[in-house]
């Protein structure tokens, strides 16, 4: 046991981002030592995640690991972090995504390794931060800074035109982010306070202003998470970004923009989030839709991973704002805590399976240098080891029961019938398309004869690539075959949420 | 019982585990003993469970394994159910299973992916048993899926072939248009009931009898009927009813032994499984039981023509199975839901053993499938031939054969029923006797009788399969021949499912059958004089003309009926529509969003649009950085003079 006032989130924190600091100290001239103290750095940290877990108090909804310092208090801003039911799985996805990252660009990584795994270690103190936060002038600082190692990893290590897609990805994310602070600025102009959970208790809300303030946080998170139309960022920054670039920026990143809902936009402004949850709605099952069948069409793998993401995203937001129409239709929130904890399952979930088909892209691409699914045919005749953890990974983004996949779907969609039946019979479209998609490009890259001399060189994976998808598979089937533990967690947080949301602030 | 359960589905799955994960450690043999250990533990245990449940009538069991997810106030549970329903179904999938699993020593003995084979057929066994076994609507889905994959690994098992990677896919995706329709009733009956446990679910149906849901504002449908359509969608793909038939057929690339296990004895009749399972839901919508039953007739006499124009010996086995299981969901239409269920059962064993006596056709013609290069086989494959002319026999409803009890029941049955579209079901399935005949007929002859057309080649190397493959064609054939003698008392008429299966008393169409019934021996006796007796009888003569004394007639028949044979040929031209309207639409549109919308629309007019007009602006604005000093000056004043007048303004502005 540690003691209570133990600053555990300070240490998650700032531990990676100075071992990030001593990697990039180290340069290139001490490669293996740059490796070994990445993967240091990085399990220690996954490792001091964990207590957030088993230490973790399942009966209250009030932050824990709570840490408080004055920061500027002149403007009343603090440095203030804590977690509950929602944040404190999200940190441990990025501190366990960043291992695998490490590993996955072991030997890969040849130009610039040092900067490469600071650039990692680093983004994953700013994002653990960015969950942690309970200041929103810290979560601010955070949000931005955290996309600079992004933008430094797609323009340096990325692809042909990774100059054009990382300015697209900083402009378009960054563009969003500004409302974000008005909206900050508006809301501690009502408080007198920076803390997020002061702004969650404004009496008084007159619409009008909670619905500019909803569309300013709606700009930053449908970016970041992101939604339709504001989505064409994200296929060209994951085209062009390095493996470990696109892992991160789906496992985590696409996380925070779901994220901003839950924490800001609907517990701030309720009645806003109410009447525009059609809005939501609506872009939610165009998401699962319209990019599932673009999907359908993609002839580069990474891209079509891509636009399975946002389909996939399209859950998430879809199992937040049917809440109202639940409790509208049913009278009490318990059928909404269903969609709103199959979102936060359906974040994991995403988080775990993105990150293993893009790493599985990239091991492919390691060795034939194509993301092309036309350069391939028949890869399970020379990798039977890796086609079998591929057809695993796109079985899960098929929704497989069994696997993690299913989970978040199943619970949204039992959720989305209580809202409307039409929506979960769009959202069910899902069962068809997703299918159509993952597997065809299955079909096509895996399955087959022998299609040409480069798959016929391939060698099966390795030892560490073995170990980095073995870590993910067993991911993937532990929540899918046990999701209890993991939302148990998420009990209090969520219905506690569901009941500040349910009274109006008009 | 927990223990027996338990042991059951935990035999095969460690089998799969173990013929999977170490298959190169534990080499071909190990890989064959340990999945054939975990079945037949599997199949024992489901004998002692069959014995305790069904003949000392133990009390159902029902309980949890453990909880899976809690959430909005719902538990979602994996445990099992266990009544007499469950019970045979246990003996009929581990049988069959075991039967496959040993036949597979021999029928995979030269194949390099020998151990990956042994390790899909265990999982399927494991997740077979889970679907049955389930006591509420996540776990029957999870087993669902399940078999839905093992079947999708299956028939993709030889993955270097483009048509059986093309049909893997396509079963995949078809039985995922159905899956959407059951994950859907699954989300109502939640929405209903708020419980997915059939117990809890079952208790309350009556309540909801008379309640009524909007889907489309205006139309006010009843909510069973609503739950039990959408179900029925799921039961469609899995049990192939038109028009989601599509996949069955073509999941013919998978080898033979999972054709007969996977593609006919058991996944298959999931479907029809899962309604028996649900009939205390579907008692209470006459529209949905019309439905299902007309469904079912269109099936099984429509898809068994197609089985006249087959000349790929698993085909036409294939086309069969369609339309027997479109016997069986007749039978749940007309509310026989025993006798649906006894028909799964015969239908198991007699289609399980044709499979597996086709496949030992096939290997000693050295894969060869083509009928039109068979025919005079009897001499060489004794045992073969002996084996399959029983199956033939229990197929058309031969009388003492099992296929006669079972499927006289259904057209007693539906004869019987008073439902919307019995007329035509019981027009159906009576022509679909001698479409059943006709096609059987023809098979057996061109396959074993008529003039031998293989080349000499293959003519010297035919020989007999060896034991391991004639052991389970000769256990199958006894059972296709005395399971429905034996069974047919007890299953139909005297409450062989007790609680199991719930019929309302106006539907009970066995009861009233039941009143006359007289034992086996007069159910066949009195079988012999009926219609479809003598139109099996039709059947098969016809097939012995056509094919056997006057080999021209059918080439004469085809000419003269040209456009009716392509449409036969054709398929009914389901594939063409599917390919050339949801596929490629579905590509096109899928094209068109990427294309017009994502790139045109968002990209060039939104984004770039906005990244022009603001490089517009820019050089507007531009201008007005002249440099010159007395400008900014003057921009000043301007500014200080707006900002000092707008107080005024809003002083001054508002009170006139």
């Amino acid at each position: 046991m540690m003691p209570a006032d133990f600053p555990l989130l300070s240490l998650v924190i700032w531990l990676p981002i100075f071992g990030g600091l001593l990697v990039l100290a180290l340069s290139d001239k001490y490669t293996q030592a740059v490796r070994i103290v990445s993967l240091s750095v990085a399990t220690l940290t996954f490792l001091l995640t964990l207590p957030l877990y088993t230490q973790f108090n399942m009966t209250t909804a009030d932050m824990q690991f709570v840490e408080l310092a004055p920061w500027i208090s002149t403007f009343n801003i603090n440095y203030h972090l804590g977690v509950d039911g929602i944040s404190m799985p999200l940190i441990l996805l990025t501190s366990f995504s960043t291992v695998l990252v490490v590993l996955a660009g072991w030997r890969v990584i040849e130009y610039k390794l040092a900067q490469y795994m600071a650039a990692f270690l680093i983004m994953e103190g700013l994002m653990i931060g960015v969950f942690a936060a309970l200041d929103a002038v810290l979560f601010y600082v955070l949000w931005e800074s955290m996309l600079v190692p992004m933008f430094l990893i797609i323009g340096i290590w990325g692809g042909q035109r990774r100059v054009y897609a990382a300015i697209k990805f900083f402009l378009y994310t960054l563009i969003g982010s500004v409302l974000m602070l008005v909206a900050f600025l508006y809301l501690y102009y009502r408080t007198d306070s920076f803390a997020i959970l002061d702004f969650h208790q404004i009496p008084q809300f007159d619409l009008t202003a909670q619905i500019l303030v909803f569309l300013a946080f709606l700009t930053a998170f449908a970016v970041k998470v992101p939604m339709w139309p504001v989505h064409t960022w994200l296929p060209d920054a994951h085209v062009e970004a390095p493996t470990g670039g696109s892992v991160i920026l789906a496992a985590i990143m696409l996380k925070m923009g779901a994220y901003g809902f839950l924490r800001f936009s609907l517990p701030i402004t309720p009645d806003a989030s109410q009447a525009l949850d059609w809005l939501m709605i609506t872009l939610s099952l165009i998401a699962v839709v319209y990019i599932g069948l673009v999907a359908l069409v993609q002839e580069d793998m990474k891209k079509l991973i891509a636009y399975s993401s946002i389909s996939h995203m399209g859950f998430v937001t879809l199992g937040f704002f049917i809440a109202f129409d639940i409790f509208e239709n049913t009278g009490s929130m318990q059928g909404a805590a269903l969609g709103v904890e199959g979102g936060l399952i359906q974040m994991l979930s995403h988080g775990f399976i993105s990150a293993a088909l893009f790493l599985c892209v990239g091991v492919m691409y390691d060795r034939v240098h194509s993301r092309n699914i036309s350069d391939y045919g028949g890869v399970v005749n020379t990798m039977p080891v890796f086609a079998s953890f591929m057809v695993l990974f796109a079985l899960a983004n098929t929704g497989l029961p069994g696997t993690s996949g299913f989970v978040g779907e199943f619970m949204v969609i039992l959720s989305a019938i209580k809202a409307n039946f039409w929506y979960a019979a769009l959202a069910a479209t899902t069962l068809v398309l997703g299918a159509a998609y993952t597997l065809w490009m299955v079909k096509r890259v895996i399955f087959g004869a022998i299609a040409n001399q480069n798959v016929a060189a391939l060698q099966d994976i390795n030892a560490r690539e073995f170990l980095v998808l073995a870590l993910l598979a067993v991911a993937v089937l532990g929540l899918g075959l046990w999701p209890k533990p993991v939302v148990d967690v998420m009990h209090p947080t969520v219905q506690h949420l569901l009941e500040h949301i349910s009274q109006s602030k008009l | 019982m927990e223990t027996l359960a338990l042991g059951t589905v935990l035999g095969p799955l460690a089998g799969a585990i173990v013929a999977g994960l170490f298959g190169k450690q534990i080499g071909r043999a190990g890989a064959h003993w340990v999945a054939i250990a975990g079945v037949a533990l599997s199949f024992i245990l489901s004998l002692v469970v069959f014995k305790q449940i069904v003949l000392d009538s133990a009390p159902t069991h029902n309980a949890s394994v453990y909880t899976w997810l809690v959430s909005g106030g719902i538990r979602f549970e994996i445990g099992f159910l266990i009544d007499k329903l469950t019970a045979l179904m246990m003996v009929v999938v581990t049988f069959v299973s075991l039967m496959v699993h040993i036949y597979t020593i021999g029928y995979m003995r030269d194949d390099p992916g020998y151990q990956r084979f042994f390790s899909y057929i265990a999982l399927f066994t494991f997740s077979m048993l889970m679907l049955v076994m389930a006591n509420n609507f996540l776990q029957l889905f999870f087993g669902w899926e399940a078999v839905g994959l093992v079947s999708y690994l299956l028939i993709g098992f030889w993955y270097q072939r483009e048509s059986a990677i093309y049909a893997n896919l396509k079963a995949f995706l078809v039985n995922r248009v159905g899956d959407m329709g059951f994950l859907l009733g699954i989300a109502a009956v939640l929405l209903y009931f708020n419980t997915l446990d059939y117990a809890e679910v079952f208790q309350a149906a009556p309540q909801l009898a008379q309640h009524t849901i909007e889907i489309i504002p205006g139309y006010a449908w009843s909510v069973m009927t609503v739950i039990c359509l959408l179900l029925f969608i799921g039961a469609m793909g899995k049990s192939a009813q038109v028009p989601l038939h599509v996949w069955l057929p073509d999941s013919m690339e998978g080898p033979t032994p999972i054709s007969a296990l996977i593609h006919a004895a058991t996944m298959v009749t999931a479907g029809i499984f899962m309604v028996a399972r649900m009939s205390p839901l579907f008692e209470f919508s006459e529209t949905a039981l019309s439905v299902v039953l007309v469904i079912g007739a269109v099936t099984a006499l429509f898809m068994g023509l197609l089985g006249i124009v087959q000349n790929d010996i698993k085909r036409v086995i294939a086309y069969s199975t369609l339309s027997q299981l479109g016997y069986m969901t007749v039978a749940l239409g007309a509310s026989a839901y025993a006798a649906g269920i006894f028909h799964l059962m015969t239908h198991a064993f007699y289609k399980a053993l044709l499979f597996l006596a086709a496949g030992s056709v096939i290997i000693a013609l050295h894969h060869e499938q083509d009928i039109r290069k068979m025919g005079g086989l009897y001499k060489y494959l004794p045992w073969t031939y002996g084996t399959f002319l029983i199956g033939t026999l229990a197929l058309i409803g031969f009388p003492g054969f099992s296929g006669f009890f079972s499927k006289d029941a259904i057209i007693e049955a539906v004869r019987a029923s008073q439902l919307a579209g019995s007329g035509f079901a019981y027009a159906a399935v009576l022509i679909g006797v001698f479409v059943t005949a006709l096609y059987s007929f023809r098979l057996l002859f061109l396959v074993f009788h008529t003039q031998e057309r293989m080349d000499a080649h293959t003519r010297e190397h035919v020989h007999e399969s060896p034991p391991v493959v004639i052991w389970p064609l000769v256990l199958l054939a006894i059972l296709s021949v005395i399971a429905g003698f034996i069974y047919i008392g007890p299953m139909l008429f005297q409450g062989f499912f007790g609680e199991a299966i719930f019929v309302l008393p106006q539907h009970d169409v066995l009861q009233q059958i039941g009143a006359q019934f007289h034992g086996a021996w007069w159910f066949m006796i009195h079988g012999l004089t009926g219609w479809p007796f003598l139109l099996a009888m039709a059947g098969i003569v016809t097939a012995w003309l056509c094919y056997q004394k006057y080999p021209e007639i059918p080439g004469r028949i085809q000419n003269a009926l040209a456009p009716l044979y392509r449409l036969l040929e054709r398929k009914y031209y389901f594939d063409d529509f599917n390919d050339a309207v949801l596929a490629a639409g579905s590509r096109a549109i899928g094209r068109e969003l990427w294309h017009g919308g994502d790139e045109k629309m968002i990209d060039g007019v939104m984004v770039n649009g906005t990244a022009g007009s603001v490089g517009w602006l820019s050089t507007v604005v531009r201008q007005v950085q002249s440099g010159y000093l007395y400008h900014y000056a003057f921009a000043i004043i301007i500014g200080l003079l707006l900002l000092l007048g707008w107080p005024l303004w809003s002083l001054f502005g508002r009170t006139s």
